[in-house]
């Protein structure tokens, strides 16, 4: 096999994966702080590609500047969500958090088909059948730019998280909540800030996904299987973790699908959660409990 | 001589009347000549496959006026079910319409929803006409009620691959090298399958060099492109679905893959409305050996007329046709039964023999095993953004037009 043929499906296996990663970010971080497990993340996300989908139709706004007032937009979904239909559950038990949230994907879905109907849509841009030459190498031009912009949009959130008052707030919830309430801070506050930052992630995702990938109201399950298989590879609740579990599973999906079958390439994927639950049950960069 | 009535015979022969006419009263009312027709149109409008049954449900629905505009008018009623692109769905709505008095039945476009609507239908005696649907199968089993206008698997391939010698002759060039790509679900294993088993049969001039099968719900084919472009293969050979097709094209336009022939042996994708709105000039040159419209019959100028009046922005395509056909051979047979009576209309059905019809291919006429023997395919090339035919050159539209120019020059 050409060694130039397994670097380029290495690289573009790598940045498709970078953007994986920022999509199950979103889940992680909720997790990490709120202990909830999102189960209509893909779904938010769907909503986040459509959102992008009709500016793009409407007033012809690249993905890449309508992304900022879509993640505003699902910020402040999230962070409903959360004060109003998701705070009642936290203290119930996970199966009660489960069923509210697949009930609210399956909601999701439907509407999305009743307002979009169930063909695939997509948006396409001047650059998005552009290719860069690096070397011998054909790089796909969309998935340089959408890896980049994942890269600075976590770079920016870990800074947030680490640096402001807020992210340090967020943080101290996340390690010791009884702690969080004693020293007064706004718990339900702060959680739904999360569920909004989670939701404001997954919707930037979402309108850089328009440019990577078709559109259908179906998609959002997918989407969130593949979300929960990269933060459990990567360690649920680390941000890291999330971009590290997405670029491998990026990885081997192009790797298993150059080396042995193309349709065997989720397969792989899925093999190695395996390998990861059974020998490093936290995930790779995740805390042991 | 003659007899003069008394009232006491004639108070008794009327009674007899009386009572022979009560007795089958209710096999008269369903079956007498000038009786309704109740067609039952049974197809995916939601779900996955929501496109394309509400592509035949057009063609349905426009069959009874274009009928009538032929002279064909008869008294029809069309009665509609979803299957919501699942087999357990269609079996429950196919028992439906019989139950709400469906007298022979139109459907499904999916293979396996047909299989089980055929089940249904030949239980309960009720003709079933299938417009769209390919697994040979359906046709092997023996049923006396099930009818097929659509040609199977391998009368697909074996089409698709004769016609590919043609278009080599026709345009002087001949690959030496395919590369077989097909989508990993029940139609592009049974392509696969047929296309290695009669490939040898048919001295192809081209060797395959590499058969690449991807997942039917990929969201990205850039390994399988790369991998497909690194055999340095002179032609593709595609066997998709709409979402992968437009896939497949744009990673070769993004990895500059140029081969000399992109040609489907028979598959949906690259003649889809959806395709040329996605793809706009990339969808160009792209060649689909496919059965198809004649666009030389006057019955189909007459279908497209009224299609493009009621559908503005629609393609005209293979499924509206083929649902077309498959309301004409209702409104025909049950114009030579004179009844609606299940086997009636199966027998009349069964001796079908229209000569003036849609669908390109010779008469219109079943096999012992309700199969319509003469439907062919055509070669048709992406030109102008639509579907063209190039081939056969007695009903070709325009010319063929290979090798296909590189994608930056366009």
């Amino acid at each position: 096999m050409p060694p130039e043929l397994v670097a380029t499906v290495a690289l573009q296996g790598i940045l498709t994966g970078l953007v994986y990663g920022l999509m199950a970010l979103g889940l992680s971080v909720i997790f990490g702080v709120v202990r909830v497990v999102n189960f209509a993340h893909g779904e938010m996300m769907t909503i986040a590609s459509y959102a992008a989908i009709v500016a793009f139709g409407a007033w012809n706004i690249d993905p890449l500047l309508s992304m900022v007032p879509i993640a505003m937009l699902l910020f402040a979904l999230g962070y409903v969500m959360q004060s109003v239909l998701i705070n009642p559950f936290i203290n119930r038990p996970e199966h009660s958090q489960f069923i509210l949230l697949a009930a609210v994907a399956i909601v999701m879905v439907n509407g999305l088909l009743m307002i979009f109907g169930p063909d695939a849509r997509n948006v396409l841009v001047d650059y998005s059948l552009d290719s860069i030459e690096i070397g011998p190498l054909l790089v796909d031009k969309v998935r340089v730019i959408t890896a980049g912009m994942a890269i600075l949009i976590t770079a920016a959130l870990f800074a947030f998280f680490r640096l402001s008052h807020t992210g340090k707030a967020i943080r101290a919830c996340a390690d010791n909540h009884l702690g969080a309430l004693v020293i007064g801070l706004n718990v339900k506050h702060l959680y739904a800030l999360t569920f909004g930052i989670g939701s404001a992630i997954v919707g930037a995702a979402g309108a850089m996904m328009t440019l990577l990938i078709d559109t259908t109201p179906n998609i959002g399950p997918v989407f969130t299987l593949q979300a929960f298989v990269i933060v459990i590879v990567g360690g649920l609740g680390s941000m890291p973790g999330a971009l590290l579990g997405g670029v491998l599973i990026g990885l081997s999906e192009a790797m298993s699908g150059l080396f042995f079958a193309p349709s065997a390439k989720t397969m792989f994927g899925v093999a190695i959660l395996i390998l990861v639950l059974l020998f490093r049950p936290q995930g790779l960069l995740g805390r042991r409990p | 001589m003659t007899r003069k009535l008394t009232r006491r015979q004639f108070a008794a022969g009327t009674a007899a009347s009386a009572a022979l006419l009560a007795g089958s009263a209710p096999f008269n009312i369903v079956r007498a000549q000038g009786a309704k027709l109740k067609i039952g149109s049974i197809h995916p409008r939601s779900g996955f496959q929501a496109q394309l049954g509400i592509a035949c449900q057009r063609g349905i629905d426009i069959a009874p006026r274009v009928l009538k505009m032929m002279g064909m008018g008869a008294d029809i009623e069309i009665m509609s079910a979803d299957t919501e692109s699942n087999v357990d769905v269609a079996r429950s709505r196919a028992e439906k319409l019989i139950n709400d008095g469906a007298n022979v039945l139109i459907g499904a476009f999916d293979s396996g929803q047909s299989a089980a609507i055929a089940q249904v239908a030949e239980q309960k005696g009720v003709p079933y006409i299938i417009n769209v649907a390919a697994a040979p199968q359906i046709t092997e089993q023996g049923y006396k009620f099930v009818f097929r206008n659509f040609p199977t698997a391998p009368m697909l391939v074996g089409d698709g691959l004769n016609l590919m010698k043609g278009v080599f002759e026709k345009s002087g060039i001949t690959p030496k090298t395919a590369v077989f790509m097909h989508v990993n679900d029940t139609f592009g294993q049974a392509m696969a399958g047929a296309i290695k088993a009669m490939a040898p049969r048919f001295n192809l001039p081209f060797q395959i060099v590499e058969t690449i099968a991807y997942d039917p719900q990929a969201k990205d084919l850039s390994v399988e492109i790369a991998k497909a472009k690194a055999t340095g293969a002179e032609m593709l050979m595609p066997v998709t679905r709409l979402n992968d097709a437009i896939l497949m094209v744009r990673e070769m336009v993004k990895q500059r893959w140029e081969p000399k022939i992109v040609m489907s042996p028979g598959a949906p994708g690259f003649y889809e409305n959806q395709f040329y709105k996605t793809l706009g000039k990339f969808s160009n040159y792209l060649l689909t050996n496919v059965p198809w419209y004649n666009p030389r019959s006057p019955i189909t100028q007459k279908l497209l007329d009224e299609f493009t009046k009621s559908y503005k922005g629609e393609l005209f395509e293979l499924n509206v046709g083929f649902s077309f056909e498959a309301v004409m051979i209702a409104v025909d047979s049950f114009t030579r039964a004179k009844s609606t009576g299940g086997k009636e209309l199966a027998d009349a059905i069964r001796q079908t023999r229209i000569e003036n019809h849609v669908m390109a291919g010779g008469v219109l006429q079943f096999n012992e095993k309700g199969q319509n023997v003469n439907v062919k395919s055509v070669t048709l090339q992406n030109l102008d953004q639509r579907p063209k035919v190039v081939l056969p050159l007695d009903i070709s539209e325009d010319n063929l037009t290979l090798p296909m120019p590189g994608w930056s020059k366009r």
